[in-house]
């Protein structure tokens, strides 16, 4: 390689390593400012400032789904098992809506804690199959749950006795 | 050992060379795009979530992938244009740009139209999709840079420029679903543990992906051969190469 070509290459090189160094330095200290959504630990963590619009995501807490009737407006808690975000929304809700199911609420805080959204969005997983393999799946965890459950049962059962035993009985899933 | 590649760079040998490639890549391209698309939309089953709706996979991931394999090509050839000054890759560059801002425009177009039913809107500003978006700009700025120059190989090089520094941007494109909280959905397929997919869906996204990087190349091939003809107009090679016809 010529001496020419050679110190190009080094430019090219320097170049790539510069302008990554620049760009990874300057994401990481945007890092909080380029937040797409909160969870609702940070939403409770921060103080948030009422009237500012911002996204708040995580999972649709399973029972919490309430429609109002006569109206298109639902109320529901956003939860990241760790903190729950009731949230109060009218409209249309996307298809993937429902609860367990992840999803991005954008709106701003409202009186009382609740968020009130102006468009939910539902996410979806990384995960494709077909129904049938989605249902075997689901029948295995249960058969899993329920082993479990026996195993526990039988290990009481047989167990030294002692009056702490159903301490270690619980299934946690 | 380089003899291969000097010749490369000789543009009538490289004109010859591309013209009998293009249907060693097209025809296979065209069986494997027919045979995805067909397995696509109609053997592999729906998915248990989006049922039908999951099936515009076959179009979006494929797209998606060549925009940033089309870029990753493009900035290659241009650091091999700008340290060898080779005129070939220069011309590999330029064959590629608006062939990968194509493909970009098709997998962000694609993706509004999946995000619509699924997610709930045609577009938001997430990490994914805003670092795709700005990976279309870039395509449009090299194009609209090289343009830009009354002397095409200072353009050339101004391009070549602009495409290396933008690789930065791929990485952040791909870990972007992984650094920060996204609406778009992680890595299904590119990454360290098992494709997330079922075999009987995953073969016909494999079929689209390996089809379109087929096709992909058959365009730029053709692309390309169009490029040296116009860079090389005027020079002896191309006046025998008319003489002939």
């Amino acid at each position: 390689m010529t001496p020419t070509r050679k110190r190009r290459l080094m430019l090219v090189a320097g170049l790539v390593a510069g302008v990554g160094l620049a760009t990874t330095l300057a994401l990481r200290a945007f890092q909080e400012n380029m937040l797409y959504f909160y969870s609702p630990t940070e939403f409770v963590e921060i103080d948030v400032p009422a009237e500012r619009t911002l996204r708040i995501g995580g999972l649709v807490a399973d029972g919490s789904v309430q429609r109002e009737s006569g109206s298109m407006t639902v109320e529901f808690l956003v939860t990241d098992h760790a903190y729950s975000v009731p949230v109060r929304y009218t409209g249309v809700l996307p298809d993937l809506f429902r609860e367990g199911q992840g999803v991005v609420a954008r709106g701003r805080l409202g009186e009382g804690g609740l968020f009130l959204a102006d468009n939910i969005m539902a996410k979806h997983d990384e995960n494709y199959m077909p129904p049938e393999v989605a249902q075997a799946l689901e029948a295995g965890k249960m058969r899993a749950i329920e082993r479990a459950a026996e195993q526990a049962e039988a290990a009481r059962a047989t167990g030294n006795g002692s009056a702490g035993g159903y301490y270690g009985g619980g299934y946690q899933p | 050992m380089w003899i291969w590649f000097h010749k490369l760079g000789s543009p009538p040998h490289f004109y010859r060379t591309a013209g009998r490639l293009v249907p060693w890549f097209g025809i296979p391209a065209l069986l494997l795009l027919v045979a995805g698309t067909v397995g696509g939309l109609a053997i592999a089953p729906p998915d248990y979530q989006q049922g039908d709706g999951f099936r515009i996979i076959y179009v979006h991931v494929p797209s998606a992938y060549i925009s940033m394999f089309g870029y990753v090509a493009m900035a290659v050839a241009a650091a091999v244009g700008l340290i060898w000054r080779m005129k070939v890759a220069f011309a590999f560059a330029a064959a590629c740009a608006p062939v990968g801002a194509a493909f970009t425009f098709l997998a962000l177009a694609t993706g509004s139209i999946w995000g619509k039913p699924m997610w709930g809107v045609w577009w938001d500003w997430d990490g994914r999709m805003t670092s795709v978006l700005v990976l279309f700009f870039l395509y449009v700025g090299v194009m609209a840079l090289r343009s830009a120059f009354d002397d095409a190989s200072k353009g050339d090089r101004a391009a070549a420029l602009l495409a290396i520094v933008g690789v930065v941007n791929i990485p952040i494109i791909k870990f972007s679903v992984d650094w920060w909280n996204t609406l778009h959905q992680p890595a299904t397929i590119a990454k360290l543990s098992a494709p997330s997919i079922t075999m009987d869906m995953l073969v016909w996204l494999l079929a689209m992906v390996v089809g379109y990087t087929l096709f992909f190349a058959a365009v730029v091939t053709m692309r390309l051969r169009g490029e040296v003809l116009l860079r090389e107009r005027g020079a002896r090679w191309i006046r025998e190469l008319n003489a002939h016809a």
